[in-house]
């Protein structure tokens, strides 16, 4: 058998666009995700149940539901519930966004929850609120801790993305598919697809433990 | 005026009745030292006065007034009453001056220069000026009480709550803490204390509460309380004290 990558790298602008679109999906779900899995998280760890049972439902399907079907679903069911057109990129966006949600929720509630009852009483015996006490001395202790878990989470969004292309909105697994169409060579269209994921991702978790790193040095 | 009044004070947990029924007027300038077993609510009493934990029945006032249940009044009620814990429970993520500061920034929005200036008074105060950049997790268990103390104390509080501040510490670093307490003392602060350190209740309170079965079993001055006591669970607990002393 003969190695074809030739062809894929004749076409490096199309997967220029693919890596492009990745990385645009990444950041929409990144920061929905993580943002709003704070939301659900705090949510589930609220006294009131008119907070805790909305939220642990939220976790528990999204989490238990495959992502990819959520993704179709948002795509082609929802248009037909609402008024407008759905495109490929809110499709996607929603369903990795609403999955990732779900599973930092969790991490987010645990973390949370690490954190010795003793910091809440100094915070509070100071006069804070919840509010003031959860931004000020919790959340920061927990976000230390939550680091690597956060980290694994924001890997699984970017390589979630792929699943943007079943409804076709381009990104590099699309282009990955393209190319292998127009040259039939998929083993080294998709080969090519999986090194770029790699030296987006490599630098990144370098980055992350960087960030540890720095974290770390109250200890 | 009554600075702290409290009446007919209960707290359960659970089945267990901690607190059955307690009455308690504190003057300004008076200094309780709250003794009593383990489990006889000491710590349950001083962490209700300020809402820690929630009592179940009974009135607490502050110069007064009757706090009420809801939350904004509870919150404002702990910024007028400082509390130091056995534990500590400084923010290992911030230094030392970054302790202090935190109750001045963060609830009184104090500017941050100022906040700084204050909590440098503070940490100058308890003698841990040159220990202003230095993280809890690099302190001894004594600093880091006496950044406590000094972080109650920017505050400006009326009353001071001592949980056992000496409890968790090794006892060559005991001596440090409680001078510093006494120091505060004799500035005439409004003060209540739980230890289990008599002879330092002996010397500074002006008064003495003994805990037994989550009521006031026996109070009065030191001399009265510890000397004198005159109920028969009183001098059990201060002879089981006395055991080991030399």
């Amino acid at each position: 058998m003969r190695w074809d990558f030739a062809s894929v790298f004749t076409n490096t602008d199309a997967l220029l666009v693919g890596a492009i679109g990745t990385l645009h999906i990444f950041v929409i779900c990144l920061v929905l995700g993580l943002s709003l899995g704070l939301v659900v998280g705090l949510g589930r760890y609220a006294r009131t149940p008119w907070f805790r049972w909305p939220a642990t439902a939220f976790v528990e399907f999204f989490r238990n539901t495959p992502v990819l079907v959520q993704i179709l679903w948002f795509y082609f069911a929802l248009p037909m519930l609402l008024p407008f057109e759905i495109s490929p990129l809110a499709a996607a966006s929603l369903g990795i966004s609403l999955n990732s949600a779900a599973f930092s929720a969790e991490i987010y509630r645990g973390g949370i929850q690490s954190i010795e009852p003793g910091q809440w009483d100094g915070a509070r015996a100071l006069g804070m609120s919840w509010g003031q006490a959860m931004r000020r001395i919790i959340l920061p202790q927990a976000l230390k801790r939550m680091t690597p878990a956060l980290t694994n989470r924001a890997i699984e969004i970017f390589k979630m993305s792929t699943l943007a292309s079943a409804v076709a909105y381009v990104e590099l697994l699309q282009q990955g598919k393209l190319i292998a169409s127009l040259n039939y060579n998929p083993i080294e269209a998709y080969t090519t697809v999986a090194v770029i994921f790699f030296v987006f991702l490599w630098p990144m978790v370098q980055f992350t433990y960087l960030l540890e790193r720095r974290l770390r040095r109250s200890e | 005026m009554t600075l702290l009044r409290v009446v007919g004070l209960t707290k359960k947990f659970g089945p267990h009745a901690v607190l059955r029924g307690i009455d308690l007027d504190v003057q300004p300038g008076e200094r309780l030292a709250i003794l009593g077993a383990s489990g006889s609510g000491k710590s349950t009493l001083l962490r209700c006065l300020n809402f820690m934990e929630m009592p179940d029945s009974g009135t607490v006032m502050l110069d007064d007034k009757v706090v009420g249940r809801r939350e904004s009044e509870l919150v404002r009620v702990r910024q007028r009453i400082g509390m130091v814990f056995q534990q500590f429970n400084l923010f290992p993520h911030m230094t030392a001056i970054g302790n202090v500061m935190e109750g001045l920034r963060t609830v009184r929005r104090f500017p941050k220069a100022e906040a700084r200036a204050r909590a440098g008074k503070e940490l100058a105060r308890v003698g841990l000026a040159d220990k202003a950049e230095t993280y809890p997790a690099h302190l001894s268990g004594g600093q880091k009480q006496r950044v406590a103390i000094a972080r109650a104390l920017a505050m400006d509080p009326e009353l001071l709550l001592f949980d056992e501040p000496t409890s968790a510490l090794d006892p060559e670093l005991v001596g440090e803490v409680l001078n510093v307490i006494r120091a505060l003392a004799e500035e005439g602060r409004t003060m209540l204390l739980v230890t289990h350190e008599l002879g330092f209740a002996y010397h500074v309170a002006t008064r003495v509460i003994f805990l037994a079965d989550g009521t006031i079993h026996e109070q009065g001055t030191p001399d009265e309380v510890l000397k004198h006591p005159t109920k028969e669970r009183t001098r059990a607990f201060l002879a089981r004290h006395k055991e080991f002393s030399l």
